[in-house]
């Protein structure tokens, strides 16, 4: 079936696991809004959604670290991090293992990516789950960018990757919705924690809806770090969505720096036709 | 020096409940098989977030050590901010490439009011 949703979500630790040191007007507001994204997923009738998220060095190190990688299981455990610090307990979520399969034999003809049969989902999947399928009871399939361990992937690979996703997407006959989670500008779990430079953020949305492919590849790792920080590489995951809906634009749903949970906290969905 | 490895075990530590008990047991037994300086032997043993962090260690993987060592969020950061000041600049890793020269100066190099005591 052609792709049913796509969108883009913050997925920061401090969203769930410090939620009582939030502003709580500002707080509850991007909850409501995170909400309301998961209604408007739910009405477009997904079998699974695709989570393009951002690894932290929970199933990947630097002894073998993939650009580009998908999960291939019947089901994943997570959060690897504690549950009380998270704020998110530990559950059981299904996958699809042959749906993956499908998946990623269509988007291997176009990127080299590595599957995993194994994975343990981080705050990266997690958080967002936590909102938009509250239950867990929706098929995950996982995918992991590498936007930590430099060398990371070019922009322009992430926008192939999307849209090598969507080729697949539209190629399976279940209904798939993909979800691109984390950044935008911050310096997480650093000394600079809450930072957040929203202005970049707001240029980088802008770009983002617009679905300005020249705009959003035009970004360097070097100059994105110095201005938004080590989680902006974490923008290859919007750049993977944008990329799966070329031509497409988008709407923001919610923005508001939130220093506490260390990012600008992002909802958007991009239209789908 | 060998970030890699200081990373690498606090990675398997971070996932592998067998590494964690085997470090509470005794630390030099867990670091059999990691290319470790006695620097950083002492600084995962003690635990020094700080001197970890100025060793060059990613926050996603240093956050989870400091967790499991019951250090509260603000008090990890205050650890890596006393790390800096006391141990200077960030020596290797991904914080490296830019260099790290303390919260004010960071916040004043990219045009900005630091809202780090805002939070
Ligand atoms: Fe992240």
């Amino acid at each position: 079936m052609p792709l049913v949703f796509a969108g883009v979500a913050s997925h920061a630790p401090g969203i769930t696991g410090r939620a009582d040191q939030a502003d709580p007007v500002v707080r509850d507001e991007f909850y409501a809004n995170y909400d309301k994204m998961r209604q408007e997923l739910e009405a477009t009738r997904p079998d699974a959604i695709f989570v393009i998220g951002a690894e932290h060095f929970a199933n990947f190190f630097m002894n073998n670290m993939p650009a580009f990688a998908v999960g291939m299981a019947d089901s994943y455990e997570g959060p690897i991090e504690d549950p009380e610090w998270l704020g998110i307990e530990a559950v059981t979520v299904p996958g699809n293992a042959d749906l993956s399969k499908r998946m990623i034999s269509e988007i291997m003809k176009t990127v080299d990516i590595s599957y995993a049969e194994e994975w343990k989902f981080d705050h990266g999947i997690i958080v967002p789950l936590h909102f938009l399928t509250p239950r867990y009871d929706l098929t995950v399939i996982p995918a992991n960018i590498n936007c930590q361990g430099p060398p990371l992937a070019p922009l322009s690979r992430a926008w192939e990757f999307g849209r090598a996703i969507r080729r697949a997407a539209d190629s399976v006959p279940e209904r798939i919705a993909i979800i691109g989670t984390g950044g935008l500008s911050h310096w997480p779990a650093t000394p600079d924690s809450g930072k957040i430079n929203e202005p970049w953020d707001r240029e980088f949305m802008d770009r983002w809806l617009r679905n300005d492919k020249e705009g959003l590849l035009s970004y360097t790792d070097r100059q994105a770090y110095i201005d938004a920080g080590q989680g902006a590489g974490e923008i290859r995951t919007y750049v993977a969505v944008a990329g799966a809906t070329e031509g497409s634009t988008g709407d923001l749903l919610f923005y508001a720096p939130i220093p506490i949970f260390s990012v600008g906290c992002t909802l958007a969905t991009m239209k789908v036709a | 020096m060998s970030l890699y490895y200081v990373q690498k075990f606090l990675y398997e530590l971070n996932r592998d409940p067998k590494v964690q008990e085997s470090y509470r047991q005794d630390p030099e037994v867990a670091y059999q098989g990691f290319d470790l300086t006695d620097e950083e032997k002492r600084a995962l043993t003690e635990p020094d977030i700080g001197l970890l962090f100025v060793f060059g260690v990613n926050g996603q993987i240093l956050m989870h050590f400091a967790a499991f060592h019951q250090v509260d969020w603000q008090d990890y950061l205050q650890k890596m901010r006393d790390g800096v000041d006391e141990h200077g600049e960030v020596r290797d890793g991904v914080y490296k490439v830019t260099g790290y020269e303390g919260v004010e100066a960071h916040a004043s190099a990219l045009g900005q009011e630091s809202n780090i005591g805002e939070e």
